[in-house]
């Protein structure tokens, strides 16, 4: 007991430091530039088909579930408003960040894994290159500038499945919709949602990143690395979601 | 106990690698070298054998600051290098090669990319025509030129070491440190990369530390042959004095 309870503030202190490490390196020159855009190409571009199906089927589902009730006090009019405002204040950043922590976690979680047990990092060390810099740095940047990008794709993409959704059942043309959904939309409730985001992609790219870099020698440990990078970085997910919620709760 | 063997020549008597009294354990009970002293000379080869698990790759990766000694003096070109900070590190690992067992090379660049990798990071004003120029050379000093734009996926075992080397040699290292160069090859390929490293020390005049397990590695390579037993030096010598040695444990390396 004593001895998992030890491990848990080492664990803390290490993530801290890890932390800490990434405010420290990420200003400093040389800048990775290169790196830093294949990682959001990896991140960013290579993640759109995802993140757009799940986006329209959030979208299309909530729609479709939502109507019979509101269809029972007879508000089926508040449809539009009612489903773009959920998906942008919370299911789009929290299903989205779900699945980027399952993709992009998991993929950093492992690939940095597989370069610490083949003594990769160990060879970027010893030719004087900073890997925390080359590989950690990059990719955490790249993580939180590009779901907050997703976040807001998976936002539209979800609100045209939501149009689909309300079409199956009766006919609304589109420029009504769009109307409907401006209208239920304030910055109050986009900004707060989007900043949130920047959190989650730091989380994912962080928990990722330290998992894989701390990876223990073996191809076991590969595995672990990325298995339990997905699982802390939803956790992530979760908890900063519900700070965010709160603190915004606070002030409106 | 150190069994000194006789007529041990060296190439040269100033000292470039000069590690003493190298202590290193990880965790309690798992101490792994117990005051090691090994010193290496302006372009002499030093091949460092011993059982698995004695402690010789955690040695030459202590000197170039991948693992930290917890006692004892690493000096490396006359600098301790247990004394200085990350920037002051660097500068000296520059200098030295560190040829990995693996080889280590970097998954997901090419062959052209994994040797200018190093370079473009530390030789800013080279311009990409002589960049790509030192890349073809270092790939001519180890015979493969023709796998530039391969992925190291496509490549064997014996190229993957070569292409190693090639990108170890691109910084010109006064230091190359070649941990288990010829483990998991043929014998074929195992003479060849031996001939390479003897190569690229009569050419550049390199100090180099080769630890292997391969007895005709270090008879090519070797100028001098120290065995690692329980975390010291337990026996130092030529290949033919400790062949001949008169410590049965240390002839059965031989056999």
């Amino acid at each position: 007991m004593l001895t998992y309870i030890k491990n848990i503030f080492n664990d803390v202190g290490d993530v801290s430091l890890f932390t800490i490490r990434f405010f420290k390196e990420v200003f400093k020159p040389p800048y990775e530039i290169k790196e830093f855009f294949k990682q959001c190409y990896f991140i960013g571009y290579k993640s759109l088909p995802l993140v757009a199906i799940t986006g329209f089927i959030m979208g299309l589902v909530l729609t479709l579930q939502s109507r019979p009730t509101l269809a029972e006090f007879g508000a089926e009019s508040w449809l539009p408003g009612m489903v773009a405002l959920s998906l942008v204040k919370e299911i789009a950043p929290v299903i989205t960040g779900l699945i980027c922590a399952g993709k992009i976690a998991s993929g950093i979680g492992a690939e940095l894994g597989s370069m610490k047990v083949t003594e990769q990092i160990d060879a970027m060390e010893v030719s004087a290159i900073n890997p925390y810099k080359y590989l950690v740095v990059t990719r955490v940047l790249a993580a939180t500038l590009m779901i907050p990008l997703l976040v807001v794709f998976a936002d539209g993409v979800g609100i045209i499945g939501g149009f689909a959704g309300v079409n199956i059942h009766s006919d609304v043309n589109m420029v009504r919709y769009s109307e409907q959904v401006i209208k239920s939309l304030d910055f109050i409730d986009v900004i707060p949602a989007v900043i949130k985001t920047f959190f989650f992609g730091f989380s994912i790219g962080l928990v990722g990143c330290y998992k894989g870099f701390n990876a223990a020698n073996g191809t076991e440990s590969v595995g672990k690395a990325a298995n339990s990078a997905v699982v802390v970085a939803s956790l992530t997910v979760f908890i900063l979601d519900m700070m965010a919620v709160q603190i915004v709760d606070l002030f409106y | 106990m150190i069994v000194q063997e006789k007529n041990i020549t060296k190439k040269s008597g100033e000292s470039v690698i000069d590690i003493k009294g190298l202590y290193k354990s990880f965790g309690e009970h798992n101490d792994v070298l117990k005051g090691v002293d090994i010193n290496v000379g302006q372009g002499e080869n030093l091949v460092i054998i011993g059982k698995s698990g004695s402690g010789k790759s955690v040695t030459i990766k202590c000197l170039v600051g991948l693992v930290e000694a917890d006692k004892g003096e690493i000096k490396v070109f006359g600098t301790d290098i247990t004394k200085l900070n990350n920037a002051e590190l660097n500068a000296i690992r520059i200098r030295i090669g560190f040829l990995f067992q693996n080889a280590a090379l970097y998954d997901s660049m090419t062959v052209r990319e994994n040797l200018s990798f190093p370079l473009k990071r530390h030789s800013k004003k080279l311009s990409s025509a002589e960049i790509e120029t030192a890349v073809v050379e270092a790939l001519e000093s180890v015979g493969l030129e023709e796998a530039i734009d391969k992925m190291p996926s496509e490549l064997s075992g014996g190229m993957r070491k070569r292409i190693g080397l090639a990108r170890t040699l691109i910084l010109n290292p006064e230091i190359i440190l070649y941990d288990e160069p010829t483990t998991g090859l043929d014998t074929i390929t195992s003479k060849e990369i031996s001939d390479l490293i003897l190569a690229i020390q009569n050419k550049n005049n390199t100090t180099s530390i080769i630890i292997t397990h391969d007895m005709a590695c270090a008879k090519l390579t070797g100028d001098r042959i120290m065995v690692l037993k329980d975390g010291v030096i337990y026996a130092e010598g030529t290949y033919e004095n400790l062949e001949k040695s008169e410590d049965e444990w240390v002839r059965s390396f031989f056999v």
